[in-house]
């Protein structure tokens, strides 16, 4: 191919730099991205205005003393019966759509990180457990995977929850059904790698117990590419969760998350009232973008294969 | 400060380049990869283009094409075909030359015919594209080509894919469409470097027999002084971007002036000197990002001295016979 | 390739099994098989009948040996809704899932592949990164919030199509379709590009990393120094090479297109299979679950296989092509 990379530059030198602690280096690298900040900080706005919507929320939705039916469908910007504005609308019970809104992150952010972690952790153990047993346990535990990624996740979690029935805990088992596979594969393939450096021989040489050789040299080589899935996974599961709600598979109505807010608001989007299914649908967008730029910009920084 | 090469010979050149300079802008700096080239090819005749690998000699074959890519760009010099510029001509005007009067032949044999095509969809769109012909007229003239580069049974051949073939063969498929509309000039970019020492002769015995047959002007880029020896009309040798001495071929390999030719020649092996330990040029090819002022040559030249810090002009040593060195060596090499 | 051929076949044949052990498993060990295939409106005689007919008091073994063989003569139980044989009823709407899965498929080549191959020819002008941020936003949209949105935009409040059903259809072989009339393709635009939203962005992103990876090859710049137009290197040298791999991978996802209808039926209220099993989740009509789970599953293998030989056909050149 020296046809055409003749005369090819060189990379470019890196600058000289202040003293580096690899933390440092991450921080600075993941804050190039201009677009990855903002997602960062949209995101952290995100969690705020979750964990503190029992403060700052005007309304607390499910109490069902505080709606007034008569304020029912009100368009945005409406006052209601007791003064207070609607900045978002409300719904068909007179839910004020902000409040809903808050509350239905709360549900939409805690499944999804939820299951993500869940899956995290069987998902993580078994690829560990494939990786350092090999043979047949990694041959079977690697079929179940492949197995599992070539089935659509949507398709597999409606099966789980019209056997198991609606629930929040259903529908993260659920989630955890489907993406514990993403996290096998990822700690089996870099543990793979770690295992055959000549460190872990060193340790095994050393005959350190086994789990101090897992959990002290292992994982922690495991973990740059586990939190890059684990962020797009999470952002995954939030989608798949909104669906499967929006579906009528998902959380219970006494609970709404976004999908579910979605889903109340289809049949009076044919008559034109728009804001009961727009704004969640709003929020969760924005929410599942920012993951995604956050996650982006991770996979470049953390991934290795990408680095010279 | 460069003088350019007279014509020696009667009769114009069919291609002459004239103090080449094609520059790659990129974010590190300029690579300044052809830096004053300066070479002259008649009809009928070849002209070897020697260096190392990184030398700029790929660059230059390319900038004859005017396939040069950005971020590199030719900024300087001239390429005359037939009296008339390349440099300064639309890319319009260029494509219409380009497999037409300039044909190329690439390195890799393995990488220059696309692997989803037939090859006579390759062939027959490369004479369409110059010529008002009907289809089975062209299908006609790529099964002639394919018969004159010495392929048996070109109808089936035509109906194959590239992966059908060995290197050997692929490569005399991309000369035969080179030689489509028998063009005035060929560039050879190290066609043989990739194929066996067997294929390689064939290949060699094949482009110089039709080059004389067709008076193809041939321009053969190599690192293979050995191939230049037995091939050659004239050559000319780079080094760091920049031709370093040009002449006639015998001439040059008896007699060179410039210590890198000299180097280059220790440095192949040869039956006569068998026994005695290779000469090696010492040290590395110096980075293109940032060459030394004055000769690119003299960390590594034996003859090196204060004066070397100054660029050397190219000059006429000998009656056809041009280096750009202050101290050439004037004395003829023990074959 | 014949041995090749039937190795494919027989493991397929044993994922299947696998498949129906799985299924089996949910239904009759997991859950009660009385309750899930048995209609709760059922009366005692009935009961009986239906455990009788359904193996239910055999040990467990041998109960899958019944459900396998019923399943092997296309018995997999009857709909308590419709009281029809439940793979009849999935099969009746298989037309418009294919219909719409289809048409999916070829809106996200007809406009994934131009947009994708302008954004690989031009990487840095404005517009190619304009599309490149549309199909990063095409994978995290959720696809029925988009196409709530559509019927939003496009049915309420212009006015310019209808929001759901399937139109018009013709009957061809037995079969209605929409495709062939203009009030059924009116109805199918929305969904089908609805469900296509996925794969726009996918098949923009392959293609584009497709060009930029071809453009580079020494071949495109054979093919310029054969002096062709730059149309005839962009749409023949170039254009084929990336099909192969888009083809794959479009083909390869559309068992997840079928999967995914799931979503956009519901949305659009288009009678196909997707809907069907999400009604008779609501219902809890259990044999259609059973039942629509197993063609999955079936469909899915078939898929597998054919992209599997379709690949193993374009290997040899593949293998060649790779890196030498």
């Amino acid at each position: 191919m020296s046809t055409t990379t003749a005369g090819a530059p060189p990379a470019a030198v890196p600058p000289a730099a202040r003293v580096e602690t690899p933390f440092r280096r991450f921080v600075s690298e993941f804050a190039a991205s201009r677009l990855a900040l903002f997602g960062l900080v949209l995101f952290c706005i995100i969690v705020l205005v979750a964990v503190l919507a029992p403060w700052i929320a005007p309304q607390n939705p499910y109490d069902l003393a505080q709606l007034d039916i008569m304020d029912g469908r009100l368009e945005p910007g409406s006052v209601g019966g007791s003064g207070i504005t609607y900045w978002l609308g409300t719904d068909d019970q007179g839910r004020d759509m902000l409040s809903g809104i808050m509350y239905g992150l709360r549900i939409s952010l805690t499944v999804g990180a939820g299951s993500a972690i869940l899956a995290c952790l069987v998902g993580a153990s078994l690829g560990m457990l494939a990786a350092y047993a090999g043979g047949r346990t990694d041959s079977l535990i690697m079929r179940l995977v492949d197995l599992q990624l070539s089935f659509p996740a949507i398709l597999a979690a409606l099966m789980i929850l019209a056997f198991l029935g609606k629930g929040i805990l259903n529908v993260v088992i659920a989630l955890v059904v489907v993406e514990w596979a993403y996290y096998a594969r990822t700690v089996r393939g870099s543990a793979l790698v770690e295992r055959r450096r000549e460190y872990i021989e060193a340790a095994q040489c050393l005959a350190l117990p086994t789990h101090r050789i897992i959990f002290r040299h292992l994982l922690p080589n495991c973990l740059p590419p586990l939190i890059v899935v684990g962020t797009m996974q999470v952002a995954r599961a939030i989608a798949l969760e909104a669906t499967l709600s929006f579906l009528g598979l998902g959380v219970p109505i006494t609970e709404p998350s976004l999908g579910l807010l979605i889903a109340n608001g289809y049949e009076y989007m044919l008559s034109g009232k728009y804001w009961i299914s727009f704004y969640p649908g709003i929020a969760l967008l924005v929410t599942i973008v920012s993951i995604n730029l956050v996650g982006d910009q991770l996979r470049d920084v953390l991934n290795p294969r990408l680095k010279k | 400060m460069s003088a350019v090469p007279a014509s020696a010979a009667p009769g114009a050149p069919t291609l002459e380049v004239r103090n080449l300079r094609t520059h790659f802008l990129t974010r590190a700096g300029v690579v300044k990869a052809v830096d004053d080239v300066s070479f002259t090819v008649r009809s009928g005749k070849v002209l070897g283009l020697v260096g190392e690998s990184g030398s700029g000699k790929s660059v230059t074959g390319f900038s004859i094409l005017g396939l040069v890519d950005p971020p590199g760009r030719i900024v300087g010099g001239q390429i005359l075909f037939k009296g008339q510029d390349l440099a300064t001509l639309s890319e319009e005007a260029m494509r219409k030359l380009r497999g037409n009067r300039i044909a190329m032949i690439f390195q890799d044999p393995m990488m220059t015919l696309n692997p989803v095509l037939r090859i006579d969809t390759q062939m027959i769109e490369t004479v369409l594209a110059h010529a008002r012909v009907s289809r089975e007229e062209a299908r006609q003239r790529a099964r002639d080509a394919l018969g004159q580069v010495g392929i048996a049974s070109p109808d089936e051949r035509l109906r194959s894919y590239p992966h059908q073939f060995s290197g050997g063969m692929r490569q005399r498929v991309a000369i035969a469409i080179a030689l489509l509309h028998k063009p005035d000039v060929i560039v050879a970019d190290e066609p043989t470097t990739a194929l066996d020492v067997t294929i390689q002769g064939q290949i060699l015995a094949e482009a110089q027999k039709l080059c004389a047959q067709t008076g193809t002007a041939l321009v053969w880029i190599t690192h293979d002084l050995s191939v230049v020896a037995g091939l050659a009309d004239d050559i000319a040798v780079m080094y760091a971007g920049k031709v370093v001495e040009n002449g006639p071929v015998e001439q040059v390999l008896d007699a060179p002036l410039h210590p890198y030719t000299l180097g280059l020649i220790g440095s192949v092996p040869s039956r006569n000197r068998r026994g005695e330990p290779l000469r090696q040029i010492p040290g590395m090819t110096p980075s293109m990002l940032n060459l030394p002022a004055g000769c690119a040559f003299r960390a590594r030249c034996p003859r090196a001295e204060a004066r070397c810090a100054e660029p050397p002009p190219f000059a006429e040593y000998r009656p056809g016979r041009f280096a750009r060195c202050i101290h050439p060596h004037e004395e003829a090499v023990a074959a | 390739m014949t041995v090749f051929l039937l190795r494919r076949l027989l493991q397929a044949a044993g994922v299947v099994l696998v498949m129906s052990l799985l299924v089996f498993l949910g239904v009759y060990a997991i859950g009660d098989p009385i309750e899930i295939l048995i209609s709760p409106e059922a009366d005692q005689i009935e009961r009986e009948r239906a455990i009788k007919a359904l193996g239910l008091d055999l040990p467990l073994w041998q109960q899958y040996l019944v459900f396998l063989g019923n399943a092997l003569r296309g018995d997999l139980g009857r709909s308590f809704v419709f009281n029809e044989p439940a793979l009849r009823l999935i099969l009746d709407r298989m037309p418009a899932t294919l219909e719409l899965a289809i048409g999916a498929t070829l809106a996200a080549l007809i406009i994934g592949l131009p947009l994708g191959l302008y954004a690989g020819l031009r990487p840095s002008s404005p517009v190619s990164k304009g599309i490149l941020a549309g199909s990063i936003l095409g994978f995290s949209l959720p696809t029925f919030w988009v196409g709530l949105m559509l019927i939003m935009v496009f049915a309420v409040q212009l006015g310019w199509l209808p929001s759901t059903g399937r139109g018009e259809t013709v009957t061809i072989l037995g079969m209605r379709w929409s495709f062939l009339t203009r009030d059924g393709l009116a109805h199918m635009l929305m969904p089908a590009l609805n469900l296509s939203l996925f794969k726009i962005s996918l098949v923009i992103r392959l293609t584009r990393a497709g060009v930029r990876e071809t453009m580079l090859m020494d071949y495109v710049k054979f093919a310029r120094a054969k002096g062709l137009s730059p149309a005839r290197i962009t749409f023949i040298h170039v254009f084929k090479n990336i099909l192969i791999p888009v083809v794959t991978v479009v083909g390869l996802e559309f068992g997840g297109t079928i999967a995914f209808s799931v979503v956009t039926e519901s949305v659009f209220a288009w009678p196909g299979m997707g809907k069907l099993i999400i009604d008779s989740i609501n219902v809890l009509d259990r044999p259609v679950m059973v039942a629509y789970l197993m063609i999955i599953v079936l469909m899915f293998i078939t898929i597998n296989l054919l992209v599997d030989i379709t690949y193993s056909l374009l290997d040899p050149r593949v293998r060649l092509e790779g890196k030498s």
